[in-house]
């Protein structure tokens, strides 16, 4: 580190104790909360939860943790569906993504330089706009009186509408819509960089095209496919406004359940614990995520 | 050679028609006239007269607004001192908890950000009697923490190009830390400020489960009565009201990229 740009102390102290600061009292306090309220259990009133410390018979407050909710998570069949089915979910609808994106960004990265930035500002501009209108625009397509059932009543290939919307299906298609530029970004970011020189090399000793493409582009670009795959999973696993507005009343999805839990149930409480698992769930993707995008700037 | 190029403007096409066509189809059946959204009878911008007169949406839109702009300024302040703190700074203890601290938000589930601010206000409203009440303040600080994130990041990102050479030239010509943060990084990292401000303000103005948690009686933002709305089905006003949106967002967006486009050339 330079000695230029180093602050004087108190302005240093500042710089980092302000942001510091925040994040302390926003993010890791509330998170701790989170983790406390998962331990007690719900009551009427407010707060609609019992404290956790009481006034013991000694002098030091006696500690009411209980793992209940815990018990009850992975006791209930009905949440552990909902766990199994949003990583299915959020797996699949990565995998597919992939498969989408991938062309996409092999196609990119071998456009010339002129087009390149033209062509992922379009990838990213939906990005920009709200993603709630996205989901949303969906709706009126599937619907059983949307676009594509009026269109395939109309040329007479169906008599009565496809069920398109309110199913995992129309789940899977958000997701993949939604999240196409987390996995187009950081493919074509790993592209761009490659040496396409090697592909020659492979023609050269005579790899066919696709083998070249199995044996030397896709091993090369493989960190930008598992940083995809992991950004797409980790926002797909926790979605509610997805499975609520494109899923049916049957597609459990674990954002879903919490949600009822806390504004249908008032059980903040156990949204609490589901909160907590839902954590530990996002966790091991983002270390993993963190190591593979990790720049060497940052290792530092 | 030939084959490949097929290819690859086929998957192009495919894509791009993937992510515009559902909004151009929003957008042309926003201008239908029929109550039935998916029944086309004929073009008129009925919908969009309606949209105007509606006090509810009208209200909860200026909300937003409000919401966005100030807590994507406070994004963008706190987000330049926390990359200031991590690429110019020195080490400091607890150096590496920072850098996990601010990449948080971008991790946790919006359920969980959302539900876990609304226990903070709620445990400091019973100890402290503030937040007393919930609503815009606590949408705003919410908005605040996921917007820096998201600030850091991208200015983060600029700071790192920047030629530290540049600030060790201020410091030799004897200008204080604080004078040359205010006269050569700041005006260098302006492009990242303003697009991380733009950011943090599309985000907040985008978010619904983390505002449905934290809000309070009588303060609805846009999101949350779009949401409220679309979840009983599809509604034509909202067909309108989303068209503005896109439309709007898309304008700045585009402004903006070759503004600073532009600029760097």
């Amino acid at each position: 580190m330079k000695a230029a740009g180093r602050l004087t102390v108190r302005a240093r102290g500042l710089v980092v104790g302000l942001p510091f600061g925040w994040l302390v009292l926003f993010v890791l306090l509330p998170s701790l909360i989170v983790f406390a309220i998962s331990l007690v259990e719900p009551r009427l009133g407010a707060p609609p939860f019992t404290p956790l410390f009481s006034h013991g018979s000694g002098a030091l407050p006696r500690f009411d943790g209980k793992l209940d909710n815990y018990l009850l998570i992975f006791s209930d069949s009905l949440y552990v569906a909902a766990f199994l089915s949003s990583i299915r979910i959020a797996v699949s609808a990565a995998l597919i993504t992939l498969v989408l994106a991938y062309p996409m960004a092999y196609a990119i990265a071998r456009t010339g330089p002129r087009w390149r930035t033209p062509l992922l500002m379009l990838v990213v501009l939906p990005f920009w706009t709200s993603f709630l209108i996205r989901v949303y625009a969906w709706t009126g397509i599937l619907n059983s009186n949307g676009l594509v059932n009026n269109a395939l009543r109309h040329l007479g290939v169906i008599a009565e509408p496809l069920p398109l919307l309110h199913n995992e299906f129309a789940v899977y298609l958000g997701i993949v819509y939604s999240y196409l530029p987390f996995m187009v970004l950081p493919i074509y970011a790993v592209l761009e960089r490659l040496d396409w020189k090697l592909l020659e090399a492979a023609a050269d000793l005579g790899a066919p095209p696709w083998r070249a493409f199995l044996r030397v582009t896709l091993p090369l670009s493989l960190p930008g496919i598992v940083a995809g795959l992991l950004l797409v999973f980790i926002p797909a696993v926790g979605e509610f406004i997805i499975p609520e507005l494109l899923g049916g009343p049957g597609t459990l999805m674990i954002g879903r359940v919490l949600w009822t839990e806390f504004f249908s149930n008032h059980d903040w409480p156990l949204a609490s614990a589901l909160a907590i698992v839902l954590l530990v769930l996002v966790l091991t993707p983002a270390i993993a995520l963190a190591r593979v995008t990790r720049r060497p700037e940052d290792a530092a | 050679m030939r084959r490949r190029s097929g290819l690859a403007i086929t998957a192009l096409a495919f894509g791009y028609a993937f992510l515009y066509v559902p909004i151009a189809i929003l957008i042309v059946y926003s201008f239908n006239d029929s109550r039935l959204v998916t029944v086309w009878s004929h073009v008129s911008t009925r919908w969009y007269g309606e949209l105007l007169h509606n006090a509810q949406i009208g209200d909860a839109f200026f909300l937003s607004l409000r919401i966005a702009a100030v807590s994507a300024s406070a994004s963008v302040m706190l987000g330049t001192l926390a990359a200031l703190a991590m690429r110019r700074g020195r080490r400091f203890a607890g150096r590496s908890a920072f850098e996990v601290l601010v990449m948080m938000p971008l991790i946790l589930p919006e359920v969980l950000t959302g539900l876990s601010l609304l226990l903070l206000f709620v445990l400091l409203g019973n100890f402290f009697g503030w937040p007393s009440e919930r609503g815009a303040t606590t949408i705003t600080l919410a908005h605040i923490t996921f917007g820096m994130a998201y600030a850091t990041i991208v200015i983060r990102a600029r700071l790192s190009e920047l030629d530290p050479l540049l600030e060790e030239a201020a410091a030799d010509l004897g200008a204080t830390p604080v004078r040359t943060f205010w006269r050569v990084t700041l005006p260098l990292l302006m492009p990242a400020v303003l697009a991380a401000w733009l950011l943090a303000f599309t985000l907040s103005l985008d978010d619904v489960v983390i505002a449905s948690f934290v809000t309070g009686p009588g303060a609805s933002t846009l999101p949350i009565v779009i949401f409220s709305s679309v979840r009983l089905g599809v509604s034509p006003q909202i067909n309108a009201l989303a068209t503005l949106l896109v439309c709007a967002v898309a304008l700045i967006v585009g402004v903006a990229t070759l503004t600073l486009a532009r600029a760097k050339k």
